[in-house]
């Protein structure tokens, strides 16, 4: 609460971005996590408008009806409030500016955040996701592949989870070697692997091989992952950064596998660019939602300025290439970029959202999420600016995968469980420091911060709201949901997110034709029960009665009356 | 080789036919259809008569039975009761074409209506014609203002008096506000039509380069500048409570357009299949849009054709906007605009024959060929094209015409892509949800869909595009 200097300010104005002549009057309360708008008129309304989500609190000049103040945040949203007087705004400013930019965890929201769990409950929730089982649901053949014990404690790579998945044959010293040739000691590990064709994907750093170097036992390495295949003859190294990058890094003594140490490789460079061109490119696109009055072409040509769907395109055109190697020529495949945590993220999430139809189900997004990114030490914490630090590192990687997925729900309506509100609360709760999933760069400081003692799992509370979710099109039995997504990558497929970047546009909840159709599945559902249980009632046993609260909620109120009755 | 060529001269001869009568829909018999059968859907009598606020001040003038007086007029037209026939052919001498001003639509809420014509002639010396500006004063008839929106620039409307066109100054016609809102036409529309498609066709562009040429083709800045003027045209009648006259140059095109897309935005009687079809016979067929020479060729032409040019396409995309905007509250699905698309350049359908009634009349259309609005709208057919979220609503629906709400009609322009059948079973994927579920609530409960509608849908507070396929 030190500081908050004013917590309370009259007679606010808040504008909406589309008819700037129309504006709520309120009252603006500060509290030490919320900034709180709150309506003068009848209904009270109520804005919460949470600190950590925050991105940049701007004043403009005062003029004679005010101080404008104006609030954008992560994921997007922009008020716009005009403060009567000039002093309130410069307190709000300050107040504003030190409480959106936190300085250690403690003070993140997360910590104080307490949605009334008991302690079992919150330990259920942190236990909803099981990455144990999920290797295990993939199919991974025990004679091929296990789990190492080799980074217990984090102690061969803290970035890494302490439990590694990796092939069967090959001997602690080779693992131990190998982590050693690469950068951060992010050695290759399994992160998916795909039953249909016995091929893989792993996931690695660059190896420092700088001109000339190597390392035998990554040479192993990666000859046992190609050998844990036994259909195919060669493997493929997915560089995912562009081959000038690539090659740069070399005379830091990193760089790339060299085809002529490695035997049967095939080295390829996918070109997706680093996190400082993504910044700058995503920069661009928010400007262009934020042109006030643009024209078509002005539109058009910001949108392409940006450069942000070409960046969409390269990472999907990753995914691509790994899914088809994967499940069409049955070859695995091992990624990397630089460390290891952004880009080759983004390729093997992708692909295994194109290979594998159960990470296109609203849990199975959960748990890719919670592998790919959360376990392999993507540096959340860093990359969406959860503590006041350095700009270099923040950079819209997640937001990019998100996208992708989007853009597939595009092209295959049918084919996703989840629906684009689904993608659009995992954006926000992953910049939001609400709950502690995403808190940290890594599992080892995670582990070291508490937090599943501390804060609360996302994942249940998504679960349990996941009819909020749900898109109406989706029927796992059907030809769209089956099998590995083939989309097409052509430049006309790509549309800009008007959902994600085009937010300050809409000023009202409004219907979609998706809300429409689950209304109509609910009512659907309704009768049906309605039919079921009139079917009951001349039966008038216990158990029909038992059997008809159970299945709908609606006649309980009705069955009490009668009872008191 | 010789074979190849005459084959080729064949079909490019046999694509270009001049005589109306030799094209395929008067041959064109299917075994189901009579040509005794009813033909078209509206006419402006039949508007009339369904309109009853217009029965007080209104008529229905036959001063054009014999095209006389306008030869790209229907031979009936609704004009103010007290403006008679002769005040009538005096206004048209004045007007490009004969094209005086007529009555499009007269809006449920509050009796306001939308007129259209063709330019003034007021040329060089500033011309008057006292019967044309009774005409127009009849229109508002005692209340102080409306206006008329002029589909040109200023500066362009000022050339016009140049070549003897012109426009209404504000000392002849003085209750009357004149707004300027420029609109492409002609050759530019075609153009921009031909690069839009020469860009769909290339897969092997990159994002930037794609985005280049869809920027570059600049049909997305005619569709935003199409809805645009009907909302500012919604906007007078809606909520500033006027009427207005909507006209450009020769009032065939654009005018036609606007208007068209106003009166979708305002009359939800004009939202349903049939509403629809019947709006574009009476707006666009009857009122003499010159289909033969402007949707000759499409966009793949080698010979430069003058009067080319895509004014109804950009009508359907525009409609389709509107109903990607609105996903509900039209009774009509994008096959239904897919179809048209289609029909209107290569037709088994008399229905898009000829340039104006004038031409369908002596060439005998409603005599010799099948009706295909008739058609779609057969018991059989018709499902094809409905809307399955349709629930109708009496509000105006606002399109918004921000440009990130505006998006390129893929269904249209890369429906010959892989990309369309995904879309195809997404949407069959909806009708039978929607399906079930009238099965499942029974005959009686057939209409009780739930109720999802917002209560206001005003300007821009439109419905999100969460599936745009649908």
């Amino acid at each position: 609460m030190e500081h908050i200097r004013t917590p309370k300010v009259e007679n606010v104005r808040m504008f909406d971005k589309l008819t700037p002549r129309k504006c709520m009057v309120g009252t603006l309360y500060l509290s030490s996590t919320h900034t709180i708008f709150v309506e003068n008129s009848e209904a009270r309304k109520e804005t919460w408008i949470l600190h950590s989500l925050m991105s940049n609190v701007e004043r403009l000049p005062t003029n004679p009806s005010g101080s404008p103040l104006i609030i954008r945040c992560k994921n997007f949203h922009v008020y716009r409030l005009l403060i009567p007087q000039e002093k309130d705004c410069v307190d709000v400013l300050a107040s504003l500016t030190r409480l959106s930019h936190p300085e250690r965890y403690g003070e993140l929201f997360c910590f104080s955040f307490n949605p009334n769990l008991d302690k079992e409950l919150r330990e259920k929730a942190w236990a909803f996701i099981d990455l144990k089982a999920e290797f295990i649901r993939m199919g991974i053949p025990r004679n091929l592949w296990h789990a190492t014990a080799a980074n217990h404690e984090h102690r061969l790579c803290d970035t890494y989870p302490s439990e590694l998945y990796v092939p069967k044959s090959v001997s602690p010293a080779v693992i131990v070697g190998s982590a050693k040739f690469r950068s951060r000691g992010r050695l290759p590990v399994l992160s998916y692997y795909h039953r249909d064709s016995s091929a893989s994907i792993c996931r690695s750093s660059q190896p420092l091989s700088g001109f000339s170097a190597r390392s035998s036992d990554d040479e192993q390495m990666l000859q046992a992952i190609m050998k844990s295949n036994p259909v195919s003859e060669f493997m493929y190294v997915v560089d995912t950064r562009p081959k000038l990058n690539a090659m740069a890094n070399r005379a830091a003594g990193k760089g790339y596998e060299n085809e002529d140490h490695y035997t049967n490789i095939k080295l390829q460079f996918i070109g997706i660019e680093n996190i400082h061109v993504m910044r700058n490119s995503q920069q661009k696109l928010i400007d262009v939602g934020d042109l006030v009055a643009p024209t078509m072409s002005d539109f058009l040509w910001g949108l392409e300025n940006s450069g942000w769907l070409k960046h969409i395109k390269a990472v999907l055109d990753a995914g691509v290439f790994i899914a088809k190697a994967v499940a069409e020529d049955g070859v695995s495949v091992l990624v990397h970029c630089s460390d290891g945590w952004d880009r080759t993220a983004q390729a093997c999430s992708v692909a295994s959202v194109l290979l594998d139809s159960y990470y296109r189900t609203i849990k199975g997004l959960m748990v890719l999420i919670e592998k790919d990114w959360v376990s392999f030490g993507h540096k959340f914490s860093h990359r969406y600016a959860h503590l006041d630090g350095d700009p270099k590192e923040v950079s819209p990687v997640m937001d990019q995968f998100l996208e992708c997925v989007w853009q597939l729900m595009q092209q295959f309506p049918c084919a996703f469980e989840f629906n684009e509100r689904f993608l659009i609360q995992l954006h926000t709760n992953i910049y939001s420091c609400q709950y502690g999933n995403f808190i940290g760069n890594c599992q080892k400081e995670r582990r070291d911060l508490k937090l599943q003692e501390r804060t609360h799992s996302l994942w249940p509370h998504l679960w349990e709201n996941r009819a909020e979710y749900t898109n109406p099109l989706y029927r796992n039995d059907h030809s769209q949901t089956q099998g590995v997504l083939k989309p097409l990558t052509t430049a006309y497929c790509f549309k800009f997110w008007k959902g994600m970047y085009g937010r300050a546009e809409k000023s009202v909840t409004s219907q979609s034709p998706a809300d429409c159709l689950n209304a109509v599945r609910e009512e659907s559902q309704q009768l049906e029960e309605e039919l079921s249980t009139h079917q009951e009632v001349p039966r008038e046993t216990d158990a029909g009665q038992e059997n008809c609260r159970a299945e709908g909620e609606d006649f309980r109120g009705e069955e009490e009356d009668q009872e008191v009755v | 080789m010789e074979e190849c060529l005459n084959i080729a001269s064949s079909i490019e001869a046999l694509s270009a036919l001049e005589s109306v009568t030799e094209m395929y829909p008067f041959f064109y018999r299917p075994s189901h259809l009579t040509l005794h059968g009813p033909w078209g859907l509206s006419s402006t009598e039949k508007y009339y008569k369904q309109t009853e606020r217009l029965w007080d001040r209104w008529r229905v003038s036959t001063v054009n039975s014999d095209y006389s007086v306008c030869p790209s007029y229907p031979h009936a037209v609704i004009v103010p009761r007290e403006v008679d026939d002769e005040k009538l052919v005096q206004s048209a001498r004045f007007r490009q074409g004969g094209r005086f001003p007529v009555l499009s639509y007269c809006h449920h809420r509050n009796g306001m209506v939308i007129m259209r014509s063709s330019q003034p002639l007021t040329g060089a010396n500033r011309k008057r014609c006292k019967e044309d500006e009774l005409l127009l004063q009849a229109v508002i008839d005692g209340s102080l203002l409306g206006y008329i929106i002029d589909l040109r620039s200023t500066q362009q409307a000022q050339q016009a008096r140049m070549t003897g066109g012109g426009f209404e100054s504000k000392s002849c016609y003085s209750h009357w506000k004149r707004i300027h809102r420029h609109h492409e036409r002609g050759k530019v529309l075609q153009e921009s039509l031909i690069k839009l498609v020469e860009a769909c066709s290339d897969p092997s562009h990159s994002v930037d380069r794609w985005l280049s040429k869809l920027e570059n083709s600049k049909w997305l800045s005619h569709v935003h500048s199409a809805l645009s003027t009907a909302g500012l045209v919604v906007e007078c009648v809606e909520r500033d409570g006027h009427s207005v006259l909507v006209h450009g140059s020769e009032g065939t095109d654009s005018t036609l357009l606007v208007s068209s897309l106003a009166q979708l935005i305002l009359d939800p009687a004009s939202r349903t299949l049939t509403g629809f079809l019947g709006l574009l016979e009476r707006d666009w067929i009857q009122a003499g849009h010159p289909f033969q020479q402007r949707c000759a060729h499409s966009a793949y032409s080698h010979a430069r054709l003058k009067q080319e040019c895509p004014s109804f396409l950009l009508l359907l995309d525009c409609v389709w906007q509107v109903w990607r905007q609105f996903p509900l509250a039209l009774e009509f699905s994008e096959a239904l605009l897919l179809r048209l698309a289609q029909e209107v350049y290569a037709s088994n359908y008399g229905t898009f024959l000829c340039n104006n009634e004038q031409e369908r009349c002596a060439a005998g259309v409603k005599e010799n060929t099948h009706c295909l609005f008739q058609s779609l709208l057969s018991p059989d057919i018709e499902e094809q094209y409905l809307n399955p979220l349709y629930e109708p609503t009496d509000l105006a629906i606002w399109p918004s015409v921000h440009p990130q709400s505006l998006q390129l009609w893929t269904g249209l322009f890369l429906r010959w892509t892989e990309y369309a059948q995904n879309m195809e079973e997404a949407r069959e994927e909806v009708w039978s949800i929607v399906k079930e579920h009238r099965e499942r609530a029974g005959p009686d409960r057939t209409n009780n869909t739930p109720s999802t509608h917002c209560d206001t849908l005003t300007p821009f507070e439109n419905l999100m595009d969460e599936l745009t396929i649908l």
